[in-house]
């Protein structure tokens, strides 16, 4: 498939001179690299053609495999383990794709989420990255490969960035040339911005969105180029996938329409364009709304209204150009004039029916901003050496445009989220690479082709970065150089070798700062924690996974787990339990019931776990190894997001001391010491000493001897606290059979007292009485019988 | 000014019949047809409401589909853009043409519900 590229691309540009003189044997020939592999006209024995593709191939399959390894730091230093918090979702969703079939992960509703409430997967999720796990592990084990489904999900990400090296290289030779292309392929292997999301383990969208991005972009760019509507039904097909796969799709369909927009403004309307973007936006618009969770936003809101906007005007422009061709000036004035006043009122008209209906922008809830990715970026430190865009704003065709279009928009995305980095990242690889190659082509351009810009010198530092035999190679340019008798444009040889190895070392030292980075920030686990000691060897803190699994085996298949939002997927993934609240984070107020839960005492919680069923609790503590992700330092959150539903019970300011600090010793508040958060956390702390120089009781993470130390729990008792006293967890006992009475009893005796002294005398009589009753009767009987 | 503009127009209808080749007005009145299906689309949808909405974005959406390739096809063969399209033969376009219909045809049924 090079091969074939190679040959239209020299087509293409064979007045430019694009040869492939990989020997570099000096002859003037425009044309020889586009024979093909019929043996050039460079004569000799070389096919630089064939040469040509197979460092190409070569070139793609290191950056593939360099790619593919350098995401493996986790899985080499712990174990093939699914990351973080939102990948045991996917996982858990996959898993359910493969055991159960597609149609029952289409129609999925999970019970198991949310309780009571529930969740309705199959609307509310992105099922391309489930699908692609399904359909390879599908694949496999048809072909009696039997890989577990866990395994595939963790190095999926590693296996689509080498797919995602190939078409940045696609995507980057259309915009340029093949030595750009290559570079692109490099950089974005193993830039960091883009490992970041697509380690081993990693299971989460961008792994596949970004290649999917990449896809469309190159077919986009192509079917603008050639005006074919097969390449432009591919491009919507990518897209299609790219929609499954991501939200960030939002950024495709408004990209493009931005690209067409700009070029119909600079004059470059072309058939090619109005084929391209008519054909693209209609099957595109209906493909997208197959995803059930996209629905019908492509036509409603209004991130998506760009895009019909320009498709409107594309229509418009392209009849009236029709109409030109065919008109005489004066007759295309009038009828143009009438044109734009019905046009006019039609926007008029659309307008004031899309304000009577309300449709108003979509805003971003305040509530993500509790998420420190969603922040401003303050920083842009792994992205790579960001190189002056000169040479691409020199060299501007309708294609070429797509790139500054694209960086401008990616650097404002990347400024305002920081977690947009991601979508920033490709764009800068490539505008590097594109400035890399024209700055090598310039430094190492043979002066015999000074007319023609010398593509072929962007194979000689191909060939350098491949072989990594530089000084062989560089000294063979140098000496190349010299030979030269004709006067250059005042660039010495010198100058050229510096600035080539300088060029050089820019980019070894690139690899360097991008595998550290790797290694060092972004292999983490997250379920798994290990310390150094100080001899360098490695503790291992498996909490998390020792107390999910003691409640995957002890506890009730039915059994509800209350805990903080953030790990519901975790307990979901690991414990197979069923959660209240999870990262999904779609039902503000059942999250503010359980941070009112967590915030409260301990009988006014009791009363809200009683309402939810729940029958576990499980908070994370990190007091005992100074683990600074726990929930007392999270717990200002749950406090905020259940005072913005219950302001009258809960007030962020009650938790706080009288100056104001947030403090967990003596001093602290008590509302602060004695709600239910607390009491779990610091359950028997108070017992404990860490070490001898502190006292018992000291939180290692706060830094502070807690106050509350002798704390007793009425309705909950302790179940599991794993061994770093990281996780603890908590059952929730039934109501007792007998309660005590809320109101005093009823006091009869008191009543009685004031007559009792009458009524007990006659009582007494009459008692005596009965008891001599015939002591009685005879004598009386014996008196009348005498008388 | 409006009889300068039905003047255009005759002028222009005149201009067409005569320098348009058979082929082309076969399918200009193709696209004719396409447009009243979709108007009569859209008119019921006014008409009748929206409720089967997936329906109704099927079929129109369909109808502007249609619309659209039949238009790309008729640029593609028209002899008059030759320069532009030098590797496109009207074999080549009619091809592209039935693949994007089966595509887009397949994602209608898929939609209509």
């Amino acid at each position: 498939m090079a091969e074939q590229h190679t040959a239209s691309d020299c087509k293409q540009r064979a007045s430019q001179g694009a040869g492939g003189s990989v020997s570099g044997n000096g002859r003037p020939n425009t044309a020889a690299g586009c024979g093909g592999g019929g043996g050039g006209l460079s004569g000799g024995l070389t096919q630089p053609a064939g040469w040509q593709s197979l460092l190409s191939f070569t070139i793609l399959f290191l950056a593939w495999l360099a790619g593919f390894s350098s995401r493996l730091f986790a899985v080499i230093r712990f174990e093939s383990i699914i990351h973080e918090f939102d990948p045991w979702f996917n996982y858990r969703s996959t898993h359910h794709l493969s055991t159960n079939g597609f149609y029952e992960f289409l129609n999925w509703f999970d019970e198991r989420a949310w309780y009571p409430l529930g969740r309705i997967v199959g609307g509310t999720v992105y099922p391309g990255l489930m699908v692609t796990a399904g359909l390879i592990h599908y694949l496999l084990n048809l072909l009696n490969v039997t890989v577990h489904i866990r395994d595939v999900c963790v190095f999926l990400a590693p296996i689509f960035s080498g797919l995602t090296a190939i078409s940045t290289f696609l995507l980057t030779r259309e915009l340029w040339n093949q030595g750009a292309g290559l570079l692109a392929a490099c950089f974005i292997a193993i830039v960091p911005g883009y490992i970041s999301r697509s380690v081993a383990g990693s299971f989460d969208n961008e792994g596949i969105a970004i290649f999917a991005l990449q896809f469309t972009y190159y077919l986009w760019v192509k079917s603008v180029k050639t005006g074919s509507v097969f390449w432009t039904i591919g491009c919507c097909l990518s897209y299609f996938y790219m929609v499954s796969a991501w939200g960030g799709y939002v950024f495709i369909i408004n990209l493009i329409p931005l690209h067409v927009f700009v070029l119909l403004l600079m004059q470059r309307y072309s058939r090619r364009l109005y084929i391209a973007y008519s054909t693209f936006y209609i099957v595109g618009l209906v493909l997208s709304m197959q995803i059930p969770f996209v629905g019908f936003q492509p036509i409603r809101t209004s991130e998506h209204m760009a895009a019909a906007g320009v498709f409107a005007l594309l229509q418009a422009y392209a009849f009236l150009q029709y109409l030109k061709d065919r008109l005489t000036k004066q007759e295309f004035q009038t009828l143009f004039f009438l044109g734009v006043s019905l046009a006019a009122g039609v926007v008029f008209l659309t307008v004031i029916y899309l304000t009577y209906t309300g449709e108003t922008a979509a805003t971003m809830a305040t509530q993500h901003h509790s998420l420190a990715q969603h922040m401003p970026s303050l920083y842009f430190s792994p992205l790579p050496l960001i190189n002056p865009i000169k040479p691409v704003i020199l060299n501007l065709d309708t294609e070429r445009l797509f790139d500054p279009v694209l960086s401008a928009f990616a650097v404002y995305f990347a400024g305002v989220m920081v977690r947009l980095m991601l979508t920033l990242t490709p764009v800068v690889c490539m505008l590097s690479a594109i400035a890399f190659s024209s700055v090598f082509e310039h430094y190492l351009g043979d002066d015999m082709k000074r007319e023609n810009p010398p593509a072929e010198d962007s194979s000689d530092e191909d060939d350098k970065r491949n072989s990594g035999n530089l000084y062989d190679k560089a000294g063979k340019v140098r000496k190349h150089v010299s030979e030269q008798d004709r006067p250059e444009e005042g660039l010495g040889p010198n100058i050229k070798s510096i600035v080539t190895m300088l060029m050089l070392m820019l980019l070894m030292m690139f690899a360097v700062h991008c595998t550290w980075v790797t290694s060092n920030a972004y292999s983490s686990p997250s379920v798994v924690l290990a310390s150094y000691n100080h001899d360098g060897s490695r503790n291992i803190l498996d909490d998390f996974r020792e107390a999910y699994y003691w409640l995957r085996q002890n506890t009730d298949e039915h059994a509800r787990v209350m805990s903080w939002w953030d790990y519901g997927y975790q307990i979901a993934g690991m414990a197979n339990r069923t959660t209240l609240v999870d990262n999904n984070t779609w039902n503000n107020s059942h999250i503010a019931l359980v941070g009112k839960a967590m915030s409260s005492n301990e009988s006014a919680a009791y009363e809200i776990m009683k309402s939810l069923d729940v029958d576990y609790v499980l908070i994370i503590f990190g007091g005992v190894i100074g683990y600074s992700g726990d929930d007392i330092n999270k717990f200002l959150w749950m406090v905020r997001i259940a005072e913005g539903e219950h302001p009258k019970d809960i007030r962020e300011s009650d938790y706080f001391t009288p100056q104001g600090e947030f403090r967990v010793d003596k001093a602290g508040s008590p509302t602060l010491l004695n709600c239910l958060m607390y009491k779990m956390s610091y359950y028997r702390f108070g017992e404990m000493q860490l070490d001898f120089r502190t006292p018992p009781g000291f939180d290692r993470t706060r830094n502070a001897e807690i106050g509350n130390k002798d704390i007793r729990l009425k309705h909950l008792e302790e179940a599991f606290t794993s061994e770093h006293w990281l996780v603890r967890i908590y059952r929730v006992k039934k109501q007792e059979n007998r309660q005590a009475l809320d109101h005093k009893l009823r006091n009869v005796a008191a009543k009685q007292k004031y007559t009792s002294k009458k009524v007990c005398i006659s009582c007494l009589i009459i008692v005596v009485i009965f008891k001599y009753r015939f002591f009685f009767f005879f004598s009386i009987g014996y008196q009348m019988f005498m008388q | 000014m409006s009889s300068s503009v039905i003047s255009v127009i005759s002028r222009f209808l005149e201009e067409y019949n005569s320098s348009t080749s058979t082929k082309l007005k076969v399918v200009d009145a193709y696209l004719l047809y396409i447009l009243l299906t979709g108007a009569l689309q859209f008119l019921y949808c006014l008409l009748v409401g929206t409720f089967p909405f997936n329906s109704f974005l099927s079929g129109f959406i369909s109808c502007v589909g249609s619309f659209i390739l039949a238009v790309c096809l008729r640029i593609q063969i028209n002899p008059q853009n030759k320069a532009e399209f030098l590797s496109t033969s009207p074999e080549r376009a009619f091809a592209d043409f039935l693949f994007a219909h089966t595509v887009l045809h397949l994602v209608a049924i898929n939609f209509v519900g």
